[in-house]
């Protein structure tokens, strides 16, 4: 789609693809997997057909998800790295939550509580993906002994419920900052929103003239 | 099995059931499996292929008695042939019929995360309902003895069901109308426990001090209980499980897990409201964009 003239680009069309492959694999897995869950939200189940296909289609959508959030990493590891300024920020959080744009140390591309999110579910999909590989019961049902099997189920579900939390705090932030969601579906940004919200991000591209996402990608 | 109008159920895997108790439930039943009266003769094996219509494959033989050489999905009962030397170097022969202990707190049901696909009849019997079952295999970490099994046919779990379909018409399981030799009984348990007494009595005026009953007490009673001629070692009667629970592990995944989980997502989702309720949007002021358009503006005219 053509961008409107003085945005900037805050995510590559393949960025923006990747993230809602990875998205929509996470909605299906947290109600699939919550339907496996509680018996509270075992109706959860009817969703994908019942039980059988629940129990069925999960893991699937887990490679699905491990492959795209593969690409993920490969797409965002470099801009996630952790520096001072992110310390810097994470120490100002209150004034971050308080709306108070001026009051923050300036954030690169990602935010230090985006890094948060990233790095949480670079640890937390593979260890969801391998543990669910332990207790895929149709193709690896027999590959290892029963007490692996009852840690990996544990691990399992501590590992889903902070990455639930995880994704509620970032699905809140997207909400609570109006532009971000635009900024990662169709894919640019005001030059207001990239001075509130990502100012050193913003100066770097103004200064080398670059429509973003960064100065040395062109598109 | 299948749902049994006669039974009423008293657990119901992934549902909050409250138990009903307008009837009269008849008495927790139980069978006795005394090893020190078994002969190894397999007929129990043979009753349960016939009354259940199970068919294993014709398997290989595996240099043991046992046979087939494991539990399957049609296979619910199984002798356990085990060559044990005492102490003093006497060989004894411990023939063990292996399959569901029907336990009175069934890890395998606490487990399942399918509605109604394992039950407890009020007679105490752990019963797979394999319609509502998944196959996930949930229940076999619920197990602490190891015996459901899960079908790569049709993904379903499968094990002994105490014969719940000849129980409920006052039949006993097939495996004890066919044992010849009365190693096999059933009953109420309190009778099975009275009758285990005497059979340990006697063994201990025959010199097994340390006869005893296998009714595991970590998972509240079994209602398939052995007796045991070395109830001291209950492992050498083909790894036996000496103090048989449902794993801490699982006690923790389905225990105290859930409702925190719940609590979490749900804090983090209020948390989320209220600070929008304080805080607001956090949205891009004008001045923002004035900002934003003099720093392009300065850095457009010193190129």
């Amino acid at each position: 789609m053509t961008r409107p003239p003085a945005t900037f680009v805050r995510y590559t069309l393949m960025e923006r693809i990747n993230h809602w492959i990875t998205a929509g694999c996470f909605v299906l897995l947290v109600l699939s997997g919550m339907s496996m869950f509680h018996p509270l939200l075992s109706f959860l189940a009817l969703l994908f057909g019942g039980g059988e296909w629940t129990r069925t289609v999960h893991p699937w959508i887990g490679v699905a998800l491990m492959l795209s959030y593969l690409g993920m990493i490969v797409q965002f590891w470099r801009e996630n790295l952790w520096s001072r300024e992110d310390t810097a920020w994470m120490k100002s959080i209150d004034r971050v939550l308080a709306n108070d744009a001026d009051g923050v140390p300036e954030a690169g591309r990602s935010n230090a509580g985006q890094k948060i999110v990233f790095w949480a579910m670079t640890l937390l999909v593979p260890v969801l993906f391998l543990t669910g590989l332990v207790i895929w019961e149709v193709h690896f049902g027999s590959s290892t002994s029963i007490p692996v099997q009852r840690g990996a189920l544990l691990i399992h579900s501590l590992a889903a419920i902070v990455a639930i939390i995880v994704w509620i705090t970032h699905v809140y932030a997207a909400i609570w900052v109006p532009g971000s969601v635009r900024g990662m579906t169709q894919g640019y940004v005001t030059p207001g929103w990239a001075w509130r919200h990502h100012r050193k991000w913003f100066r770097r591209l103004v200064a080398s003239g670059s429509p973003g996402p960064e100065p040395e990608i062109r598109r | 099995m299948s749902d049994l109008q006669s039974q009423d159920y008293i657990r119901i895997s992934a549902s909050t059931l409250t138990p009903p108790s307008a009837r009269r439930q008849e008495d927790q039943v139980a069978k006795l499996i005394d090893t020190s009266r078994c002969i190894g003769c397999k007929a129990c094996q043979a009753a349960c292929m016939e009354w259940n219509n199970l068919r294993q494959e014709i398997g290989h033989f595996e240099g043991s008695y046992d046979n087939p050489s494991d539990l399957s999905p049609a296979v619910w009962t199984l002798m356990r042939f085990s060559e044990w030397e005492d102490e003093k170097g006497k060989l004894e022969w411990l023939i063990r019929k292996d399959g569901c202990m029907h336990c009175e707190d069934p890890g395998c049901l606490k487990a399942c995360p399918a509605p109604g696909a394992i039950v407890q009849h009020a007679n105490g019997i752990v019963d797979f309902i394999s319609e509502n079952c998944i196959g996930c295999g949930y229940c076999v970490k619920g197990c602490p003895f190891d015996i459901p099994r899960i079908s790569k046919v049709d993904h379903k779990s499968y094990k002994c069901t105490l014969c719940s379909d000849r129980v409920a018409v006052g039949l006993e399981p097939a495996c004890v109308k066919a044992c010849p030799t009365g190693a096999i009984m059933f009953g109420s348990k309190t009778d099975m426990q009275a009758w285990a007494g005497e059979r340990i009595e006697d063994l201990r005026e025959r010199g097994f001090e340390n006869a005893g009953l296998y009714d595991p007490p970590g998972v509240s009673g079994t209602h398939v209980m052995y007796v045991l001629h070395h109830a001291d070692q209950p492992s050498i009667y083909a790894g036996l499980p000496e103090n048989p629970r449902i794993s801490p592990v699982v006690n923790v995944w389905k225990g105290i897990i859930k409702p925190l989980s719940l609590f979490g997502i749900a804090f983090a989702a209020l948390a989320g409201f209220f600070h929008w309720m304080a805080e607001g949007p956090n949205e891009v002021q004008p001045e923002d964009e004035e900002k934003a358009n003099e720093l392009i503006q300065a850095q457009e005219k010193s190129r």
